[in-house]
């Protein structure tokens, strides 16, 4: 049986994006700041997978100010939360198949 | 990428949707110990209305005597403020407590949010209790407060465990069932407050704290 792992989603393949994209899914709106907390990860490195997603049109950034200081949200766009669950679907797949070998 | 590796991938997911968006560290130990506050203002407020006269047997004089013994009153609203900032100050201090030992933030995104939703039906419902205290109207003022307390609860359980939005559904209940009854208020609220608390707190407290 072939396994469909060119079904995998090459954006998700970073854990930390996978991470992100699955708080997303579940919260309208998530902030960078407690992005950061949740998942344990450097400002640099939640940065620059966050730019990734949001380059592949996953994510959408709304950047506003509380008082002085920047905050910037972030939400998953309709095409991101479609690519995670095809992305899931995927893995799911993979393991059923791995199953019946 | 081995199969393994898959699994954890997708309990890693699971348990990030779970953490990120509902707020998990609400202690069980503290719904009991506002349960036990509530049934001993209860108590005390028994003590008040009824004297040691039977339960029953003094509800016609009960109604009239607010008007005749205003002081009752107050100490009643006392009695019920102090079991409510008691009620708080445990479940924040507990609340903590739990949170700490799990290594999870208090104050972020899904707290924020449920203290919202919690604070909206919760204050209306305060409000409108002291326009119905105000006006007169003490017969509905424990359904009343069943009632929004009941809303608070289910709006707030969209972010925190499933079992809070139970607990909310039978407040509200008790509290219409308290409306076709007046004069049963304290009764009901003792049950509400109380023994509910105390019901759910346990339940909590075996499910999740332990």
């Amino acid at each position: 049986m072939k396994i469909p792992f060119e079904k995998l989603d090459k954006a998700f393949e970073n854990r930390l994006r996978l991470q992100i994209m699955s708080v997303l899914m579940v919260n309208e709106r998530y902030d960078f700041n407690s992005l950061k907390e949740l998942l344990d990860a450097s400002d640099g490195n939640l940065a620059s997978h966050l730019k990734a997603l949001e380059k592949e049109e996953y994510i959408t950034v709304h950047k506003s100010f509380l008082g002085r200081k920047p905050n910037t949200n972030y939400e998953a766009s309709t095409k991101g939360k479609h690519a995670f669950k095809q992305h899931l679907d995927a893995l799911e797949q993979i393991i059923k198949n791995q199953k019946t070998l | 990428m081995k199969e393994n590796e898959i699994q954890d991938e997708l309990t890693s997911i699971r348990s990030l949707m779970e953490r990120s968006s509902k707020f998990i560290s609400l202690s069980g130990l503290s719904g009991v110990l506002a349960g036990i506050y509530a049934l001993i203002g209860a108590a005390l407020g028994y003590k008040i209305i009824y004297g040691s006269g039977g339960f029953f047997s003094y509800r016609e004089y009960v109604m009239a005597d607010v008007n005749r013994q205003p002081m009752s009153l107050y100490t009643l609203i006392l009695i019920a403020l102090a079991v409510l900032v008691a009620s708080i100050v445990t479940g924040v201090v507990l609340t903590f407590r739990k949170a700490k030992k799990k290594g999870q933030p208090v104050w972020g995104n899904t707290s924020r949010q449920l203290l919202f939703n919690m604070a909206v039906p919760l204050f209306t419902g305060g409000a409108l209790m002291l326009v119905l205290i105000n006006r007169g109207y003490f017969g509905v003022v424990a359904s009343a407060s069943l009632i929004f307390y009941g809303l608070a609860l289910v709006n707030a359980s969209i972010f925190t465990f499933k079992d809070v939005r139970y607990l909310g559904i039978c407040d509200i209940f008790l509290g219409l069932l308290a409306g076709l009854l007046p004069g049963y208020g304290l009764l009901f609220w003792a049950i509400g407050f109380g023994v509910l608390h105390i019901v759910y707190g346990s339940i909590m407290y075996l499910k999740y704290d332990r």
